[in-house]
């Protein structure tokens, strides 16, 4: 990889040892993938790492020589949800025990985050892109994030570029300021593999639709042709929305860092099949082939009959559009049910700034009277605690379906249950 | 006796038993019991994979196609790596994942500790290689599948 001078003497260990390792880091990873060089960032970078883990020592070490060298990163950065949140959350004693033998390095782990340039302890969401959160990139801007999900959205429906990077990777190239150029930050990268003809009879559930499209093309980029009739092509905050759920199921499924939808996504509006390279292999989804991938989900429950002990909705984070939605379909199902609150624990994560905005409004008053709950947690980080892996737990989430016990139903079925509390 | 060329993207030597899976390896799921447990228990915990599920990674010569999931899976190959149950080998059919690369890489430098890792095997390695048969790489990426 052609080095500037100025990378070449930190390479060279000029600026001392930790600073020569990251770089070094970067440098043999981007010559893993034949990179031409560094490129500056544009924006802050995006950690997945956001939890205080003991297990996690090597992070850790790394991230205190680092404190003690007086490093930081160049912008302010955002970072994954929190794990825990026993105010909306509830845990009993054993599952806090365990919990903190998870995370019970959680209250070091923040404080090491902030000193290393956090952007503030509102900045904890897997949704960033969020416009209340305001780690938004623009279109073409070259970023070094981690999480999958946010990747994907960066990539896909905002037209930034970024690799999926990995955890501590990102960390380095935000001190750095600099990542690798190679994969979704050049033009060939970015040009689609396989081409997904949907030719369903409806808008499918972004969920099943993204797993579908995961599954098949694995780490590939997929061109989607169909969706537009249903979405449109603008993207309104609800097709964003859409999007979002169905790029996360994409990449949890699958390896998807980015996709393109015809006429819709803003490189497809900007070059069209330009981007499909030639020979793209074709996948054909019909009602009958997304049937096939929801039949196809284990159900992890010892009983598979049980009452759900509690439902979660919003992995990836929901949007303050989602919030309201949601307020407004729990009124609707328990006014038909003659019913005043679910019956079923229900929580909704978002992004703590999108809470606080939800918070001003009639709508989270309204929410409440439901007996719904709003979290700023990880749900799969809820569930990475054995003991609640062990309960019967329902999600709307294919990504949280995908890394946990969690048993998928779309949003009807989720509404239903929680209101009449079984199957 | 089947020879396969690839990638050496951390060269090495070894020759034991592999153990195959047919899906793309789930870092944060196969690893998940290792972390909740620090380290104490290593057998695989991803549960949407029967080839791994409950086998014991610890050593391993992992024969996979990719590596799937979690954008966590670097920072954890380097964990597994710190605790000293990292596999021995990784041997890709396609070219690894960033994520897969990325963990290899903060073993090695931040941890002293090489996972030897060979990608770009090409579909019929996998095809190939069977659950427990003997493999042996060499430095330049030379895998042997011995009968």
């Amino acid at each position: 990889m052609r080095l500037t001078n100025e990378e070449q003497d930190i390479l060279n260990g000029k600026h001392g040892e930790i600073l020569q390792k990251t770089m070094e880091t970067l440098v043999r990873y981007g010559d893993m993938y034949d990179a031409e060089c560094l490129v500056s960032l544009d924006g802050p970078v995006h950690l997945v790492c956001s939890f205080g883990m003991p297990a996690l020592k090597p992070l850790s070490r790394i991230m205190k020589e680092m404190i003690d060298a007086g490093i930081r990163t160049e912008l302010p950065f955002t970072a994954d949800p929190q794990p825990i949140d026993y105010e909306n959350v509830p845990a009993t004693k054993q599952e806090q025990e365990m919990y903190h033998l998870l995370y019970g390095t959680q209250k070091e782990y923040e404080s090491m985050l902030a000193k290393l340039g956090m952007k503030n302890e509102n900045a904890y969401t897997c949704a960033c892109y969020f416009d209340e959160v305001g780690n938004t990139p623009k279109f073409g801007d070259n970023l070094a994030w981690a999480e999958s999900s946010a990747v994907v959205y960066a990539n896909s429906v905002l037209g930034a570029r970024t690799n999926r990077t990995s955890g501590v990777m990102e960390f380095f190239s935000g001190i750095i300021g600099k990542t690798p150029k190679f994969g979704f930050l050049t033009d060939e990268g970015r040009k689609a593999d396989w081409i997904i003809e949907l030719r369903t009879s409806k808008l499918p559930r972004p969920q099943i639709l993204g797993s579908a499209i995961g599954r098949k093309v694995v780490e590939k980029v997929p061109y989607v042709n169909g969706l537009e009739q249903f979405l449109g092509t603008e993207l309104t905050p609800a097709v964003k929305d859409y999007l979002k759920d169905m790029g996360a199921a994409t990449a949890s499924n699958g390896a998807v860092g980015l996709y393109h939808v015809d006429n819709l996504t803003p490189e497809s509006k900007k070059y069209g099949e330009e981007l499909i390279r030639e020979n793209a292999s074709v996948y054909v989804i019909d009602d009958a082939e997304l049937e096939r991938v929801v039949n196809s989900y284990p159900i992890l429950w010892e009983d598979l009959n049980a009452k759900p002990d509690r439902a979660f909705i919003g992995c990836p984070h929901a949007s303050f559009n989602q919030l309201k939605e949601w307020t407004e379909t729990f009124e609707q199902a328990l006014e038909k049910s003659g019913q005043e609150k679910v019956t079923v624990n229900t929580i909704i994560t978002s992004a703590p700034d999108v809470i606080a905005k939800f918070k001003e409004t009639e709508y989270y008053t309204r929410l409440m009277k439901t007996g719904v709950k709003i979290s700023h947690i990880c749900p799969l980080m809820y569930m990475s605690n054995p003991l609640c892996a062990k309960k019967p737990i329902i999600t709307n989430s294919n990504k949280l379906r995908t890394y946990s016990t969690a048993r998928y139903v779309d949003d009807q079925e989720l509404v239903n249950l929680v209101v009449k509390g079984a199957f | 006796m089947d020879k396969f060329q690839g990638r050496a993207v951390i060269s090495g030597q070894v020759k034991g038993n592999a153990m195959v899976s047919k899906k793309g390896f789930n870092v944060l799921s196969s690893y998940m019991g290792a972390l909740v447990s620090n380290g104490k228990q290593t057998l695989c915990t991803d549960q949407n994979n029967p080839d791994l599920f409950q086998r014991d990674l610890a050593g391993a010569i992992l024969c996979i196609p990719q590596v799937i999931g979690s954008t966590t899976a670097g920072m954890l190959i380097q964990t597994v790596a710190a605790m000293g149950i990292h596999p021995k080998a990784m041997l890709f059919s396609a070219t690894a994942e960033s994520l897969a690369i990325s963990g290899v890489l903060l073993a090695d430098i931040w941890e002293n500790t090489k996972i030897i890792t060979v990608d770009g095997l090409g579909e019929r390695f996998l095809e190939s290689v069977q659950e427990g048969q003997i493999v042996e790489v060499t430095e330049d990426g030379t895998v042997t599948l011995f009968e």
